[in-house]
């Protein structure tokens, strides 16, 4: 018993930090009035460029670094199109997305189904000795602790701060924001850069630390499971945060259900976060209030500005 | 330095800029990533645009594969017209093959002539079921019909992966994950013998009419359009949101569950763990390529096909992997929309020399 | 020597000249008003002043030295401020958020300078609220505080008395002269005639992009200035005498609706009705429920039970959507033409056939295509829309024309009753006459007639009956004979539904 448990809080931290880390890169990316929906193609980029410095002899820092650079390049062709050709969002990311994975797969190519070994991790002295807790919560790679550090971070950038406020400007009402000089173009073209970062770090923290694998397909919808968390978590980083370890949480739903012997088909197990997803969408989009409040107002509309 | 400004009069010849800018940068990025991949350009461009129109049987293969394309993006481009996003023809395939499947699998030495055809409305009501769901959460939750379609495309992976395990797998087929072989009423009547293409096509082409007579003279077809193009406007002259996101699902569905279908009735004659190889995300690109007009998408459907053929010809002659059809669609869709400024938006040099 | 300087200022947007060569001079603390009508040029003028645009010739100076400005910030930085029309606020954040984003400073600083104005200009506002919950005078509190950060020398207010009751204008007009006593020049852009004979000490007159007099408006009559501004005497839509009919066309009684948006206005025991042969207006400053009054009228938000009730020629259509209501005949203009009333990309055939398909335009569910050219023709020729004819793209036609064609529309549904929303807003003084003789003409025809406006000065003309819209309530009617200026403006602030809080 204590041990199922202390493997449900392991593998939720793990299976939910590349979740909230690219959930927040988004978050930030959509309060600009930016929808990119090419996460997944992103992630895929990342957890390649990760995977190929640590088979390479690399750092794991250097590693996911490396993927969070990859995954930049990728996000600032998508922002070119959507913000300077003023691309329909939905189409361009589609199409970058498709562009991502398919360039993920072909890098990846050699690499198929190799492996590295595991991050070192970093159990924090006192707490990690804990019963059941410790291994639980402070026994992991320091990306791990790293995470909810970052949403509490968004949530004062975008709250308590100046860029922040130049972020949601951008995003709620760009022709005002051009109307008092702010440059909105700009401002949304380094938020779709910030949110490629994140993605591409954690597509790398999948494939380098908690797949220690590469395949191609490793992203396996995760990337669509993010542009939903934004919109579960209704453009607040705390709700993201809880949402994706939530998920975190369903996608180990499969493993705990065979450990209690119930015959249930693999596949439905697998299918298990999906149908979580849009089970959230669909009682989160019901109170259009929630919505309106916090979602960017121009979201995923282009913008031209008047000269 | 350029100019963009809103569009005050019709594109005119603008129109043709996007596709054929497309068209040319995909050829442009095959010939560079084969060389990369070690393949010299001529080869390059030998395999991928020349090798699927030299052979009879090369040739059948592209109208083989622009059928179930064809089918899908005329249908998602109805949608897609009206602003509904149904990106899960993927998921919707599978479900028109699983439900196309269940006549030759339980009448497995069946005579019946009748078989093909309701095998096909089967599928199609497969397909729009599956689609459905997401009209359903759109139109009562106001879910996203995006993240809705693509989560249900996992799902139709994983309930396809089930079938073929267990229920309709084959009890003689030693375990392999696949239906019986269909009987022979099940299957398409071959279009040219002694190849694969099959009477698929001939139903892709009567979609094309179908989609040009709604598109262009239907008043269904205009609302829908009015839909898209302002929604406060269709919502002024009283044409239903609900009814329009119902239809455009439903359609895509159908036709995609159409596909499926054939897909199982055709080169396959089996369900299988495989029924597809990303029609259902091609298709959504084929429907952009053809600036989502009927005639525009029966080229797309092409050029997309001979794309596939000639991914396939790399792949056994040069060893390339079989992703770089992804990058080339990916490469296809990404300069398509960045093209469509010089439709969307009036595109000026200026050369007013800075104050 | 003046604070600012135009010389030979000229901008074009394709083959129309917007501003040719204007030539203007602004004194420290002078009110100067820009006067002209739709489409004068007036906001082409003020968008270059503020760096939105870039003239293509001509030359400014500023205290003498020559003035280059490429964006709203440069402006700022030399001390030229700016009041929007359509405000420029961010509805999500905080009035001092947004005070200390478009100024640079803290959001602490931007709360002592919030308060610190309140106190000196009676500009009070909380610093703390969201903008979303302000009225609409409120936000322009907001925007000129905004404007007072840099400490300008120049603010330009473009039309700012449209979202002020008159009883509020006069307050108004003292923090303008407050702020021209303290040194700043003010730039004020008008339409309205006799503000400007009250505030201001010079008026420039602009007629279709150029500048055609310069005056002093307190020694010049409202009439000079009128004929100035559109080159001929205002005119005036000739009204006859109308049999109103004895039974109501459209009875409402104790509609309140919630908007859907939660920074919305909602309707509360709003009750009217409309006869045969009247025209009844519906004042009110925007923002205070008029919209969501003609979606729910119109049927795009349809009641639901406990709403209230709409009966239309003695039947009740209150659960009824857009289509049914049309077919009962009841036709609509909605205010936004541009996003409702028509689809910029589409001809103005298919345009027609927005409303116009129950015409009998639709047979076996395709389009009649030559039925449906001869019903948009008729539309043109029926209101003197200038098009280059039914193929024409609707986003080539003026605002004016375009409006025509929407009027001529749904007026060729033969319909029982019109509602139209701000039906001239935006359009030059030829289509608004024209516009509101057609309306005064089918009152005379029989016809019931809503005419839902902001400009007090047209209502006052056409309408029989006004009532007045605040805060989704509506007050009882006005008959034409006792609606004084006055006596409307003390409704527009709210006088009545004090009365009804009260109660």
């Amino acid at each position: 018993m204590t041990e199922t448990l202390t493997f449900l809080l392991s593998g939720t931290l793990l299976a939910g930090t590349p979740l909230l880390i690219a959930a927040l890169g988004e978050l930030v990316t959509e309060k600009s009035g930016i929808l990119n929906l090419s996460v997944e193609g992103m992630m895929a980029v990342g957890a390649i460029f990760a995977f190929m410095v640590v088979t390479g002899g690399g750092s794991y820092w250097v590693a996911l670094a490396a993927g969070g650079m990859a995954a930049l390049v990728v996000a600032a062709l998508f922002a070119v199109v959507v913000i300077f050709t003023l691309a329909n969002q939905v189409a361009a990311g589609l199409a970058v997305g498709i562009l991502g994975l398919g360039l993920a797969g072909l890098i990846g190519d050699p690499f198929e189904a190799q492996t590295v070994p595991p991050m070192p991790k970093l159990p924090i002295p006192g707490l990690a000795g804990l019963p059941v807790l410790g291994r639980g919560l402070f026994d992991h790679v320091p990306v791990v602790y790293l995470a909810p550090v970052l949403a509490l971070a968004t949530w004062l950038m975008l709250t308590r701060t100046r860029l922040g406020l130049l972020l949601r400007s951008a995003g709620e009402n760009p022709d005002a924001a051009n109307s008092i000089g702010i440059n909105v173009r700009f401002v949304r073209f380094c938020a779709t850069l910030y949110g490629g970062f994140c993605a591409g770090v954690a597509g790398g923290f999948i494939s380098v630390v908690s797949a220690t694998l590469w395949a191609d397909g490793i992203i396996a919808g995760r990337g669509w499971i993010v542009v939903a968390l934004v919109v579960f978590g209704t453009w607040r980083a705390g709700r993201i945060a809880i949402g994706a370890y939530l998920f975190g949480l369903a996608t180990l739903s499969g493993l705990l259900v065979q450990t209690t012997g119930v015959a249930i088909p693999s596949q439905l197990l697998t299918s298990i976060p999906y149908i979580v997803t849009i089970v959230a969408i669909a009682l989160l989009s019901m109170n259009p209030k929630l919505t309106w409040l916090n979602a960017p107002v121009s979201l995923g509309q282009p913008y031209l500005p008047t000269k | 330095m350029i100019r963009i400004e809103p569009r005050t009069r019709a594109p005119g010849l603008w129109a043709a800029v996007p596709p054929v800018l497309a068209v040319l940068a995909t050829i442009l990025a095959s010939t560079v990533i084969l060389n990369i991949l070690g393949v010299p350009p001529l080869d390059a461009l030998h395999y991928l645009y020349v090798a699927p129109f030299s052979s009879r049987f090369n040739f059948a293969e592209v109208l083989l594969k622009m059928a179930p394309l064809l089918i899908i993006a005329q249908a998602l481009a109805i949608g897609f017209r009206a602003r509904i996003w149904n990106i899960g023809a993927e998921g919707q395939l599978i479900l028109g093959a699983i439900g196309g499947s269940l006549l030759p699998v339980a009448f497995n030495d069946s005579v019946n002539p009748l078989m093909l055809p309701a095998m096909a409305a089967i599928g199609m009501v497969f397909g729009m079921g599956w689609a459905a769901i997401a009209a359903w959460l759109r139109t009562r939750f106001n879910a996203n019909e995006i993240l809705v379609t693509l989560m249900l495309n996992s799902i139709a992976l994983q309930l396809l992966y089930y079938l073929v395990s267990g229920p309709l797998r084959d009890p003689y087929g030693y375990n392999f994950p696949q239906s019986a072989l269909f009987p022979d009423v099940a299957m398409l009547p071959t279009l040219i013998s002694g190849t694969r293409a099959n009477s698929a096509l001939i139903v892709a082409l009567a979609a094309t009419l179908l989609a040009w007579g709604l598109t262009q003279r239907s008043f269904v077809g205009f609302r829908l359009r009015v839909g898209g193009l302002a929604p406060g406007a269709a919502r002024y002259a009283g044409f239903s949101e609900h009814r329009a996101i119902w239809m455009a699902l439903l359609i895509g569905g159908g036709a995609a569950g159409l596909a499926g279908v054939f897909e199982v009735a055709g080169p396959l004659g089996q369900l299988q763990r495989v029924v597809t190889p990303g029609y259902g995300f091609a298709a959504i690109i084929v429907a952009f390529l053809g600036g989502l007009n009927p005639v525009g998408i029966l080229a797309a459907s092409f050029f997309m096909a001979v794309i596939y053929v000639g991914g396939d010809v790399a792949q056994t002659a040069a060893g390339v992997p079989h992703t770089v059809n992804l990058v080339l669609q990916g490469v296809l869709l990404v300069t398509y929309v960045a093209a469509r400024v010089f439709t969307d938006y009036q595109v000026t040099w200026s050369q007013r020399a800075k104050a | 020597m003046a604070l600012l300087e135009l010389c030979g200022i000229t901008k074009s947007f394709g083959a129309v000249t917007a501003a040719q060569s204007l030539d203007l001079s602004i004194q420290p603390g002078e009110i100067h008003a820009i006067l002209g009508e739709n489409g004068a040029g007036k906001s082409t003028l003020m968008k270059i002043i503020y760096g939105v645009l870039q003239a293509d010739a001509g030359t400014m100076s500023w205290d003498g030295q020559p003035l280059h400005i490429e964006n709203p910030a440069q402006a700022r930085a030399y001390g030229i401020g700016m009041v929007f029309q359509h405000f420029s606020l961010f509805e999500t954040l905080t009035v001092a958020e947004n005070v200390a984003l478009s100024s640079g400073v803290s959001v602490a600083r931007a709360t002592t300078h919030i308060e610190r104005s309140g106190a000196r200009f009676g500009l009070e506002i909380p610093a703390a609220a969201k903008v979303h919950a302000l009225s609409q005078g409120e936000r322009q509190r907001v925007e000129i505080i905004r404007a007072l950060m840099g400490d300008p020398k120049l603010i330009i207010m473009d039309e700012p008395t449209s979202v002020l009751a008159p009883t509020a204008i006069p307050g108004f007009f003292g923090i303008v002269r407050d702020l021209a006593a303290a040194g700043c020049a003010v730039l004020f852009i008008s339409h309205k005639l006799s503000e400007i004979r009250t505030l201001c000490h010079t008026a420039t007159v602009m007629r279709r992009g150029q500048i055609v007099a310069t005056v002093d408006p307190t020694e010049t009559s409202q009439a000079d200035l009128a004929r100035l501004m559109i080159g001929r005497d205002i005119p005036h839509p000739k009204r006859a005498v109308a049999t109103v009919s004895d039974t109501p066309i459209l009875k409402v009684t104790d509609v309140t609706v919630a908007d859907d948006n939660p920074f919305g206005t909602t309707l509360k025991d709003v009750s009217l009705t409309v006869h045969g042969g009247e025209i009844v207006g519906i004042a009110g400053i925007s923002g205070n429920g008029q919209q969501l009054l003609a979606h729910v009228l119109s049927g795009e938000i349809p009641l639901s039970p406990g709403q209230g009730d709409i009966v239309f020629d003695g039947r009740p259509v209150g659960r009824h959507g857009v289509a049914e209501r049309r077919a009962a005949g009841l036709a609509y203009v909605p205010e936004d033409r541009q996003a409702q009333g028509s689809v910029p990309e589409l001809s103005l055939t298919e345009n027609a056939l927005l409303t116009g398909h129950m015409a009998g335009l639709i047979q076996h569910g395709l389009i009649r295509r030559a039925a449906a050219t001869a019903f948009s023709e008729r539309c043109i020729d029926d209101m003197d829309v200038r098009c280059a004819g039914t193929g024409a793209e609707a986003r080539s036609l003026s605002g004016g024309n375009l409006q025509k064609f929407i009027v001529g529309r749904e007026l060729a549904l033969t319909p029982r009753l019109l509602i139209a929303a701000q039906p001239t807003w935006g359009v030059d003084i030829g289509a608004a006459q024209a516009i509101h003789q057609k309306l005064v003409d089918l009152r005379q025809d029989g016809l019931g007639v809503l005419v839902i406006s902001d400009e007090l000065d047209d209502l006052l003309e056409i309408s029989d009956r006004i009532h007045v819209m605040f805060r989704g309530q509506l007050s009882a009617s006005i008959p034409r004979a006792e609606a004084r200026e006055d006596v409307i403006g003390a409704l527009m602030a709210g006088s009545f539904a004090e009365a009804v809080a009260a109660s």
